[in-house]
């Protein structure tokens, strides 16, 4: 095994990126969905930090990209929250194949 | 003779990955939230071994202590805490990880042919340094990203509590 670099943890953020992307595509349950949506976005967070680190060290862009994403995912999550709460009540499921119209 | 960060490393690599993966293929949902937990956690971790402490403690604090617990939260509102999920489509399965693996071997093969120059030398960012840059108003500073990240916060959560009201406005 090899002094781990740059390329190791962009292989790990793109495995990560597309263990997300296969949990969103079969997955039928709004929480289970945004769970891999969460998946995605830390893929992208690895990203933005190891490019910060290996390929700019003296500046600090990368490390503020991941912050920013960090937090308007903190705010994702507590809106889509909400809304699967309140179609939980309206509906009595979360599962997209049951939840076609908008308004009831 | 293996350095000790280096399996530290791979330790957390696994463990993001496995984790991961069980996150996504498990029918039970709160089994789900709690690989995910463990995902995250490996992931904070992977920024400790980049020396990058200032996002791993958000990671932490933001991620694990905040998002999973709402995640779980949800799920006990919702009601479904001990049922399996339906187990879904082989069709769609079979289909999902064909294509996610393709686009993983096409992304992983322009990487590796990518020539990126790692450079280093330069020390990890110190939290004064951090603190510095995201209010400095000049050149470069993230003052104006901050506030707007701050009004976006505030509007999240006039929304959730909006849409989260049981009787309508």
């Amino acid at each position: 095994m090899i002094e781990p670099g740059l390329y190791h943890v962009l292989f790990i953020s793109s495995a990560l990126f597309f263990i997300g992307t296969y949990g969103f595509l079969t997955r039928r349950n709004l929480i289970t969905m945004l769970m891999s949506l969460e998946l995605i976005l830390n893929s992208v967070n690895l990203n933005f930090v190891a490019f910060n680190k290996w390929l700019w060290p003296g500046k600090l862009d990368g490390l503020f990209f991941a912050l920013f994403v960090i937090a308007i995912a903190a705010a994702e999550a507590a809106v889509a929250i909400a809304i699967i709460i309140n179609l939980y009540r309206t509906h009595q499921s979360i599962d997209v194949e049951k939840t076609e119209e908008m308004k009831n | 003779m293996m350095q000790g960060s280096t399996i530290i490393f791979y330790l957390l690599a696994a463990m993001s990955l496995v984790f991961g993966l069980l996150s996504v293929t498990t029918r039970q949902i709160f089994r789900a939230a709690i690989y995910l937990l463990f995902t995250l956690i490996g992931i904070a971790g992977l920024y400790f071994w980049m020396d990058y402490q200032f996002i791993a403690a958000v990671q932490v604090v933001v991620y694990v202590g905040g998002i999973v617990v709402l995640i779980l939260f949800s799920i006990f509102l919702t009601n479904q805490a001990g049922e399996k999920l339906p187990r879904g489509k082989t069709v769609r399965k079979i289909f999902s990880a064909l294509a996610v693996f393709c686009a993983f071997a096409l992304v992983i093969s322009q990487v590796f042919e990518a020539d990126l120059t790692e450079t280093s030398g330069s020390p990890a960012p110190t939290v004064a340094r951090i603190g510095k840059k995201m209010l400095d108003t000049g050149q470069g500073g993230y003052a104006l990203p901050f506030e707007v990240i701050s009004i976006l916060l505030l509007a999240a959560m006039v929304g959730c509590i909006v849409i989260a009201l049981k009787t309508k406005l």
